[in-house]
């Protein structure tokens, strides 16, 4: 299946998703150098979002979080692509420092925790194996 | 977004790596606030100085872009010690040896080392109906409803962004139809004082949220009672910009109907937004802090003129924050000195909510300012004791 949506931050990648329901704040929520949520509670706590499409409402908290994002790719352990519901300025800002590709806005917002996805911030869709 | 044939080429990175991851973040924020097109900014204020802030990451970022320059007059938010004197704060050598890189790698492209949350009263000060691109959320306020100049509050890489091009999304502050009072503050107590109109701010943040106050009752508009004000109603909502008796910008006449929602500030607020910033009940604390935002140089001279003839007392510090350039006059003008007879220090480039105060070991701080009191709990583990200027000063050096 396709799915359009709208580009945030430039390039194409693919991987497994990684499903949040809730917003993300990537300063104090997640470990910068492992990639792995830490905050207890949260329904991902455990999970590691290297190498992840990461999949989630939209960001929330400090505006630390764009640095966040910057480190964690420069530890190699960033999300492969984000999709947002809809994107807001401290993960935008994030994905684009780190050069990962984003997109928000997608058509329908289904996707299913461990899908395989294709990202293609460029020409604004996402692929489904479904 | 519309963008110019040269706009296009930056995207496409014919001008280089950095100018164009730059412009792919306004290019970004365009889309996601529907901006139309970029404008011209006249300055840019950059915050995410401190190393206490931005960590590693963040120095690596900046050192990454070092063959970027920018195209504006560009000042700083403030860094996480004393560029000078932060071995007298008590600053850890690792800490100050990253803040020096950070400093370095911002002067590397052409910002100017004023680290200050207030660059309107160190030559960074915009003309009305400028539009500028801030990130300090005080500063960020004063511009657009002192100053009158027009700027969104910018995060510390869309400010940076927007110095390397010299540019902004056009939406938000930008546009005059969303400059007008959508709320009515009616102030309906005595505000005596700076930290007063700093709780006014907190309260109005927390009670509104987002959205232009209007404020109406404000009897006390000296440029150091707006600044603490302004810093206030970032604190504890969205808000960056408001207006009040007096001096409504032009651009933003209000009209009754625009502004649906009223809400009263009474005495009874003022005392409970001040007991409960308030962490704890104490005698004595381990600082004392003033400057948030920094302190303008009339507020030097006061402070210096209440410590005339007191002492500080053992065990427990007065500190106060500024900008370079005021703390150069105030040596000039010798305040600096009697404010160091009575063992207070001033430090600047500076404060207390982004120096590293937990690990000089501090953990009781007064302070007079509403912002510093509602971050100090968080960002340095800290119990916090607020009161006026007098009643801070008593704390650590009892008459």
């Amino acid at each position: 299946m396709l799915v359009r949506c709208r580009r945030i931050s430039k390039g194409r990648a693919d991987g497994f998703a990684l499903v949040s329901s809730t917003p993300i704040s990537f300063f104090g929520m997640l470990d910068p150098k492992t990639g792995v949520i830490q905050e207890r509670g949260h329904e991902l706590y455990g999970c590691s979002v290297a190498g992840r499409v990461l999949v989630f409402p939209h960001g929330r908290g400090s505006t630390v979080g764009s640095y966040i994002i910057y480190q964690l790719a420069r530890e190699g352990r960033a999300p492969s692509a984000m999709i947002c519901k809809e994107a807001e300025p401290i993960v935008a800002v994030g994905a684009i420092m780190a050069g990962i590709p984003m997109v928000d806005r997608p058509e329908s917002f289904s996707f299913e925790i461990g899908e395989w996805l294709e990202v293609d911030a460029d020409r604004q869709t996402i692929r489904t194996r479904r | 977004m519309h963008l110019t044939r040269v706009e296009e080429q930056i995207l496409a990175g014919e001008q280089g790596w950095v100018k164009q991851k730059a412009m792919e973040i306004l290019v970004a924020l365009g889309e996601i606030y529907s901006a139309e097109r970029l404008i011209r900014v006249e300055s840019a204020q950059v915050a995410g100085v401190s190393y206490k802030t931005i960590g590693d990451a963040g120095l690596d970022w900046l050192e990454s872009l070092s063959s970027g320059r920018v195209q504006v007059p560009t000042t700083l938010n403030p860094a996480g010690m004393d560029l000078v004197e932060w071995r007298r704060m008590g600053v850890p050598e690792g800490f100050a040896e990253k803040q020096l890189r950070i400093v370095e790698a911002y002067k590397a492209l052409g910002a100017l080392p004023t680290c200050s949350c207030t660059p309107y009263l160190v030559g960074n000060r915009p003309s009305p109906g400028q539009h500028i691109a801030w990130s300090e959320s005080s500063a960020v306020c004063y511009a657009n409803s002192v100053l009158g100049a027009y700027t969104n509050r910018e995060g510390g890489p869309s400010a940076l962004a927007s110095a390397l091009l010299g540019r902004t999304p056009c939406y938000g502050y930008h546009l005059d139809e969303n400059r007008a009072a959508t709320v009515t503050v009616d102030v309906k107590t005595e505000l005596a004082n700076e930290s007063s109109l700093s709780i006014l701010g907190w309260w109005i943040g927390r009670t509104v949220g987002t959205g232009v106050p209007h404020i109406h009752g404000l009897k006390h508009t000296r440029g150091d009672g707006l600044k603490a004000l302004a810093a206030g109603l970032a604190t504890t909502g969205s808000i960056a910009m408001f207006h009040h008796d007096g001096e409504t910008r032009p651009e933003a006449k209000t009209t009754g109907s625009s502004e649906t929602r009223r809400h009263s500030f009474t005495e009874k607020d003022l005392r409970e937004s001040t007991e409960s910033l308030t962490t704890v009940r104490a005698e004595n604390v381990d600082l004392v802090a003033f400057g948030c935002p920094h302190a303008s140089l009339r507020e030097i001279r006061k402070i210096a003129s209440l410590l005339q003839g007191r002492r500080i007392r053992r065990g427990s510090k007065l500190w106060v924050f500024t900008s370079s350039q005021v703390k150069a006059l105030a040596r000039q003008e010798g305040v600096l000195a009697s404010i160091t007879a009575s063992g207070a220090e001033v430090y600047a480039d500076t404060c207390m909510v982004v120096a590293p105060l937990e690990r000089i070991g501090f953990d009781t701080i007064g302070v007079n300012s509403a912002k510093a009191a509602s971050y100090l709990p968080t960002t340095s583990n800290a119990d916090v004791v607020f009161g006026n200027l007098r009643e801070c000063l008593e704390l650590v050096c009892p008459k």
